[in-house]
């Protein structure tokens, strides 16, 4: 058997019938990792003393639980490994952002994912690479070095959690942590051929994940099934005072909306979401998924969202004033990379700003504070703070219509390194499906559904009501049960 | 809308931020192709509708103000770039 093809629950399986040890599952990740990391570049910085040691401490819990029959009790994430996106701050550990700006931080405190898939038991395996702080769409961005698509070592692993979803597509890991700003856990699990799930903005504390734009940000499962994806998004979920926007709702067990049956549920489809610059194939792919649910039972519905144009600009504005803001607690000061160069206070300041921020980062810094600046604030900024309403407003109608909307994740497949980094607008158009869920703050998961002729995966993305994570849950997952292989 | 070198000059010296010529002349291109986009919201009839920070509604999110342990110091103290251990060390502020 090789353990490291296992999901989450099989692993888990494994653990309950004895077929393998903690141990034997972790080392089976890092001999993966000793022998394709070197060639998909998943990971910035592994863990493995503290992992190796979790797992015989761990190990000794689990044989106690088996033989006094309390194994079923033991959290569902227990000595599962996981690899953590590099923006979540974890004790003790480097968390770099792929920032030169933040090469030698290591974490004084965990973020509150962190801290409660610890409180879980997972074993994190090491911090995997992300666009600098998770500006882009093809993980090209890091400081450090571009993650490779594990289907194709030529291609794009998707971003910004590219190194999340080529860990989980490469085998260097069974789940991981990623971030969403404006489809940075979707499309990267869409190019990959996972599962990744955005959710309800608030429905997940933000503690301690390095800021980029607040108001659109949230951590989410990427995972090879749906199943896993909703073990891990129970183990993350909840109300945090650490974070004012953290909603405080009751908990669910989204573990029991993993149900093989669609009969009645409403799918729609914008026609919005399938205009121009679609991939044929992904075309072809999303109208059998359409009619697949169709044989399954679902009812079809044709809606509209007539904002959609205007939802990725309207993102751009606010992302990037968003961060213009949020990185200006950069300063080379208190933490974070310092120039050699410099005389006066000021000149740290700019110095080490200049030389510690990658070109995209400056990019969005500059545009960010050009909309908040004054005699443009009303025009760009404000502006789109209105169209944010409309935007959502959109959406709300849409969900009045049907439960579900069905979408492609990407418009296209994932492409050659290096092809879309000269034009910085035809790399942002590949998010012109995902963002309008951030600015809506509604949930969205990316799911599996085929190849294109060369053989690489394509995704499909299914929205619902805000914190209605288990209709997205139940339609996926039957779609994963009943699709042809 | 019309991004010109400078505009960018100035919006670098707002954020703090150096750049060369190569880089002026880059961004110059950039943000007015991007500007040039963003500018499609305007479009859109905002009349009577209102500014949504996020997406959710929240509002005046307080808690108690008690004293509760805090960070470890030398943990952050281990990441300034300069320090004596309990002071962040910076050059002179205000010079004659």
């Amino acid at each position: 058997m090789n353990i490291t093809k296992l999901t989450a629950h099989e692993i888990r399986d494994g653990y309950k019938n004895k077929a393998f040890t903690v141990k034997d599952v972790v080392e089976a990740f890092y001999k993966n990792i000793d022998e394709k990391d070197g060639d998909i570049k998943a990971y910035i910085t592994l863990c493995k003393d503290n992992a190796l040691k979790e797992a015989d401490e761990k190990q000794s819990i689990i044989d106690g639980a088996i033989s006094n029959g309390t194994f079923d009790e033991l959290p569902l994430l227990y000595a599962i490994p996981i690899a953590i996106k590099d923006n979540m701050n974890t004790l003790g550990v480097k968390t770099t952002c792929a920032s030169k700006m933040l090469e030698n931080f290591v974490s004084p405190y965990d973020a509150t994912v962190i801290k409660k898939i610890k409180e879980e038991g997972a074993i994190i395996l090491g911090k995997v690479n992300m666009d600098e702080f998770a500006m882009g769409g093809s993980c090209e961005n890091s400081a450090f070095f571009a993650t490779k698509n594990p289907y194709d070592l030529t291609r794009v692993p998707g971003g910004s959690s590219g190194g999340s979803s080529a860990a989980v597509a490469g085998d260097l890991a069974p789940i991981a942590l990623g971030s969403d700003t404006g489809g940075s856990i979707r499309e990267p699990a869409s190019l990959c051929g996972i599962v990744g799930l955005k959710p309800t903005y608030g429905l997940v504390s933000r503690y301690g994940l390095v800021a980029f734009a607040s108001s659109l940000d949230q951590i989410g499962p990427m995972s090879k099934d749906v199943k896993d994806a909703a073990i891990l998004l129970n183990a993350i979920v909840g109300h945090d005072e650490m974070d004012s926007t953290s909603a405080n709702i009751e908990k669910k067990d989204y573990t029991k909306a993993l149900i093989n049956d669609v009969k009645g549920i409403r799918i729609g489809i914008p026609k919005e979401f399938y205009g121009e610059g679609l991939q044929e194939e992904v075309r072809v792919a999303l109208e059998k998924a359409k009619d697949k649910y169709k044989e399954l039972g679902a009812e079809i519905v044709e809606v509209s969202l007539p904002f959609t144009k205007y939802a990725l600009p309207t993102y751009y504005v606010l992302a990037c004033a968003e961060a213009s803001s949020n990185l200006g607690r950069f300063d080379g000061i208190r933490y974070g990379y310092r120039t050699q160069n410099y005389e006066s206070l000021k000149d740290i300041y700019k110095n080490s700003r200049s030389e510690g921020f990658g070109k995209e980062v400056k990019r969005r810094i500059l545009l960010g504070t050009y909309v908040l600046s004054a005699g443009y604030y009303d025009a760009y900024y404000k502006k789109a703070q209105k169209v944010r309403t409309a935007i959502k407003e959109g959406f709300d109608k849409v969900f009045t219509e049907c439960d579900v909307i069905l979408t492609p994740t990407c418009p296209t497949t994932a492409w050659k390194i290096g092809a879309k980094t000269e034009n910085p607008l035809e790399m942002y158009l590949m998010d012109l499906y995902t963002v309008p869920v951030n600015i809506a703050g509604i949930p969205g998961i990316s799911i599996p559904c085929g190849k294109d002729n060369d053989g690489m995966p394509i995704g499909m993305q299914l929205l619902a009501k805000h914190f209605n994570e288990e209709v997205l849950l139940r339609t996926a997952y039957t779609y994963e049960m009943n699709k042809e292989v | 809308m019309d991004i010109t070198r400078k505009d960018v000059e100035h919006i670098a010296t707002l954020s703090m931020l150096n750049l060369n010529e190569e880089e002026i002349e880059g961004y110059t291109k950039d943000l007015q192709n991007i500007v040039s986009f963003a500018e499609q919201i305007q479009e859109v009839n905002t009349e009577n509708v209102a500014e949504s920070a996020f997406a959710l509604d929240a509002y005046n999110v307080f808690r108690k103000d008690e004293v509760k342990e805090s960070f470890n110091r030398d943990l952050l103290m281990q990441n300034a770039p300069s320090s004596n251990g309990v002071q962040y060390q910076l050059p002179p502020v205000i010079v004659d």
